[in-house]
């Protein structure tokens, strides 16, 4: 007796070198001094934190390094609730937007050592780096950010374009 | 139709492995270098189209990192294809029939080195009957060589000359990756790769970007002295399975050649966008092109094979003679998929 | 000038998780087949096929309208493939309106699908790729932190997301071709629903569904010929911005604005929310509704969440939003644009069955993808431009 055939598995296996390119590598190397360097657009003069090697704006290139603060606020984030593919941490945890001081950007991280329902916009936090033998130039060098106690800074709730 | 020209074309050096910059930072001086020579100030390009593969880069979305390079701000009208640039480029020609917007920036990018380039294209196989064999497509070219050869009497020294003249043609072009004098029995002594085909009968590996801009009407006469008139553009696709058609003609060239009307004029120069030797052969028949018309004077795709970007830098190239004044009248074709699967030809002429 | 172009077929699949009984081919000349039926044309009629889809890695297939070439009557046709993020199901009819509006061909074919069953929806929206920080969020996670900005600048009740949701499950079941129907959806049911991403909770999310959508675009002369009322383009608009830049407002964006105004502009729309009669906007977690009647113009801004509860979004309503049912209860994602475009059509058309919106002469079809960059928008309408 055959059982009905509706389907075939198909493992793919590919492996991928990813560059990381010239801008990014750069970020990386810093992080791994516990340094967090963005990159100036030459027309507009804002700084892009990660870097990609050009300003979205202007579609110039980035070039001048500037290095900004491991504080910064928070500007919005989500509770994650729900497991999925590729979670590393037990859910619920939050993730949020943090502008860094100096950065024009900002950047997608876990916030840690706070309970969830206390974390709101506007939230003072700072880098909490990996212990020295473990730091390398890895975008993982930042295991999270904390808040730093100080009162919350302001954040502008409606974004003006350009 | 509304008349639409090429008015400007840039590529990047293209490499085996580009391992200093990633695909956005060899992209931007591409875009910037074309639409510099376009004579168009930024602003003022009403359309943009790319052409990029996810499974290249190996990331979705892959096409969104490119969009930093045409700073899209104040928010532009915005495509992509994920297909050769040479397929984003007709999207562009067809958008600017509308008559709404006069000019558009075409853009392409791809970094064959990334992954395993024979293990990617196998996933453009059908998934249920061939993609679980895992392909590769030296071994898919060469049952097309082996049917080809047998077809008409032809020879491996053919294909051999082929190698050899697009390589030499390449010692001109500064872009190219594989250039080079090579004496066609010494190709010929060397071990088949896949038999019939020898290393030297196959593209090599690449990373690369390009960038094409078009305008129509009276802008393309205002910013260009010599713009590439696109006379004529068509493409066409046949069944995928190769025992479901005649590999040794490729029907859906001839079928675009005839709906672009490459044979209604001399062709100076041709640029075709054959991976493999015996597919020039092929495309040439398809094309009807005789002794009279230059194939690839830029080396070809067996000179630099960029995948995605390979297809729209044979329509720049093309472009480019025309612009600067050594042809009047060119071919230029673009494929994709299995053993010329899908097929592009635009007809290019001079005032 | 751009000719005429109208929408003189439409199919679509019974979208559902996991469609076991076809092959990824079987499942794009399920809609494909319907739509041609639809227009009372043979596949030799068609001219040329326009297919979109998200992201490859979605089924595991790569650039698959090469081996779909034979499966949708395309040998010896021109046959391109869209790939727009989110949005793609949207530029993809609007790539295939523009052969028509070009006057290049008279039926063009085109296709939108995902059968994201075959693969790992969740790891092929975010595979781990080097260099980023391991900050897993799922697609929810990089939406939800705009919903909170929205509801922070807006003073919205937190109700709101709630009511929307509630609406689009009601919707779906006057739906026959939904994935999810809900028989029992009640306020309480989605309010008690766990909550995933504060505040979007399991009965705001859109599912993960398996599907196809199809159309068949005419040019004036081939319409007069088709069996049914045609849908006439009255408009159709795209655009596109970065998704990260200073001072970027990410809840109401500019593209968003800027498309909507294009295509009210081609469509002689002086107020959508007067002139439009019904809407299908891509609503992927329930408060992207009130946030889209205010990138759209159907509201002032902070005032979106007002139409919801005031029930001007019902079906009811004074302009019903996604009488379908929504991106709510079926997400095939590359399909979901098309869908989208293709109940606008219908509604236009007198074709929606159980839920037509009495006497709707104009519609707005509306898809967004990325990080809420890149936007599709067309109007439709009973009458000739």
């Amino acid at each position: 007796m055959s059982e009905r055939v509706y389907g075939i598995k198909t493992p793919i296996r590919l492996e991928y070198t990813y560059i990381a390119g010239r801008a990014r590598s750069a970020f990386l190397r810093a992080l791994a001094e516990r340094r967090l360097v963005g990159e100036r657009c030459p027309q507009c003069r804002r700084v892009y934190l990660p870097p990609t090697g050009a300003c979205p704006t202007c579609g110039l290139p980035t070039e001048e390094r500037v290095e900004v603060s491991p504080k910064g606020t928070v500007t919005t984030f989500c509770v994650v609730n729900l497991p999925f593919y590729g979670q590393r941490i037990q859910p619920p945890y939050v993730c949020a937007s943090v502008k860094l001081d100096g950065a024009d950007t900002t950047l997608f991280h876990l916030i840690q050592d706070v309970p969830a329902g206390e974390v709101r916009m506007g939230m003072r936090v700072e880098a909490v780096w990996r212990p020295d033998e473990e730091m390398e130039a890895s975008a993982e060098t930042i295991r999270y950010f904390r808040p730093t106690g100080e009162p919350d800074a302001p954040i502008g709730l409606d974004g003006e374009g350009g | 139709m509304r008349e639409v020209a090429v008015v400007a074309f840039a590529q990047a050096p293209i490499v085996r492995r580009e391992t200093e910059r990633n695909e956005v930072e060899i992209l931007l001086p591409v875009v910037r270098d074309a639409v510099e020579r376009s004579g168009i100030p930024k602003s003022e390009i009403g359309f943009t189209v790319s052409g990029s593969c996810d499974y290249l880069a190996g990331q979705p979305f892959a096409f969104v990192m490119a969009l930093d390079t045409i700073g899209a701000w104040p928010p532009v009208r915005e495509s992509h294809v994920e297909m050769d640039g040479a397929w984003a480029l007709y999207e562009a020609w067809v958008r600017l029939q509308h008559g709404d917007v006069d000019s558009a920036l075409v853009y392409a990018f791809g970094k064959s080195s990334l992954g395993d380039v024979g293990e990617v294209l196998a996933l453009q196989l059908d998934p249920y009957y061939l993609a679980p064999l895992w392909p590769d497509p030296v071994s898919l070219a060469a049952l097309q060589a082996r049917a080809w050869l047998e077809a008409d009497g032809h020879s491996e020294r053919e294909m051999a000359q082929v190698a050899a003249r697009s390589r030499a043609s390449a010692r001109n072009n500064p872009n190219a990756q594989l250039a080079g004098d090579f004496d066609i029995d010494d190709l010929l002594a060397e071990p088949y790769l896949v038999s019939p085909l020898r290393r030297h009968d196959c593209p090599p590996i690449s990373d690369g970007a390009a960038a094409v801009v078009l305008a129509a009407g009276d802008l393309a006469r205002r910013v260009c002295q010599q713009p590439a008139w696109i006379r004529g553009i068509d493409h066409r696709i046949e069944a995928q399975a190769l025992g479901a058609r005649d590999l040794t003609v490729s029907s859906s060239t001839a079928l675009a050649a005839e709906k672009a009307g490459v044979a209604s004029g001399p062709v100076d120069i041709a640029e075709l966008h054959a991976p493999f030797t015996h597919q020039e052969l092929i495309l040439r028949g398809a094309l009807g092109l005789d002794g009279e018309t230059q194939v690839n004077p830029s080396g070809g795709a067996l000179a630099a094979h960029p995948l995605m970007v390979a297809g729209l830098t044979r329509i720049g190239e093309a472009a480019q003679r025309i612009m600067d004044g050594v042809a009047g009248r060119a071919v230029a074709h673009a494929t994709s998929g299995p053993c010329l699967q899908q097929n592009l030809v635009c007809v290019l002429e001079a005032e | 000038m751009a000719n005429r172009c109208a929408v003189i077929g439409i199919g679509q699949t019974q979208y559902a998780a996991k469609r076991d009984d076809l092959s990824i081919a079987g499942l794009v000349r399920e809609a494909a087949a319907r739509a041609l039926e639809d227009a009372g044309l043979a596949w030799r009629d068609i001219d040329a096929v326009v297919i979109g889809k998200a992201p490859d890695m979605f089924e595991g297939v790569m650039m698959p309208e090469l081996y779909l070439a034979d499966a949708l009557g395309a040998a010896g046709k021109p046959v391109m493939r869209v790939h727009t993020a989110g949005s793609v199901g949207g530029s993809t009819a609007l790539v295939a309106a523009s052969l028509v509006q070009a006057g290049i061909h008279d039926r063009v074919l085109t296709v939108a699908f995902e059968k994201q069953s075959e693969s790992n929806a969740m790891w092929a929206l975010t595979p781990k790729i080097p260099f980023q920080p391991p900050v897993v969020a799922g697609a929810g996670g990089y939406f939800t932190p705009h919903i909170r900005a929205y509801i922070a600048r807006s003073g919205a009740p937190p109700d709101v997301g709630i009511r929307v949701a509630l609406k689009d499950r009601q919707n779906a079941l006057r739906n026959p071709y939904a994935h999810l129907r809900m028989e029992d959806a009640t306020y309480e049911a989605i309010a008690e629903s766990p909550m995933l991403w504060d505040p979007i909770r399991f009965h705001e999310t859109c599912p993960s569904s398996d599907g196809a959508c199809a159309m068949v675009l005419a040019s004036e002369p081939a319409a007069a010929n088709s069996p049914r009322p045609p849908a006439w383009l009255l408009g159709g608009a795209m655009r596109s911005e970065p998704i990260m830049f200073p001072g970027r407002d990410e809840v109401n964006p500019r593209a968003g604005r800027d498309c909507a105004a294009d295509v009210y502009r081609q469509a002689g729309i002086a107020d959508p929310r007067r002139d439009l009669d019904v809407a299908e906007v891509y609503v992927p977690f329930s408060w992207y509704e009130p946030m889209w009647m205010e990138n759209l113009g159907f509201a002032k801004r902070n005032e979106g969440w007002k139409m919801v509860l005031e029930g001007a979004t019902a079906f009811d309503g004074e302009l019903p939003v996604n009488p379908s049912g929504g991106v709510l209860s079926s997400n095939p994602i590359g399909a979901s644009g098309m869908i989208r475009f293709a109940e606008a059509a219908m509604q236009v058309r007198g074709q929606a069955g159980e839920h037509q919106v009495a006497g709707a002469r104009k519609a707005l079809g509306h898809a967004y993808g990325g990080g809420s960059q890149f936007f599709a928008m067309w109007i439709v309408g009973s009458e000739k431009p």
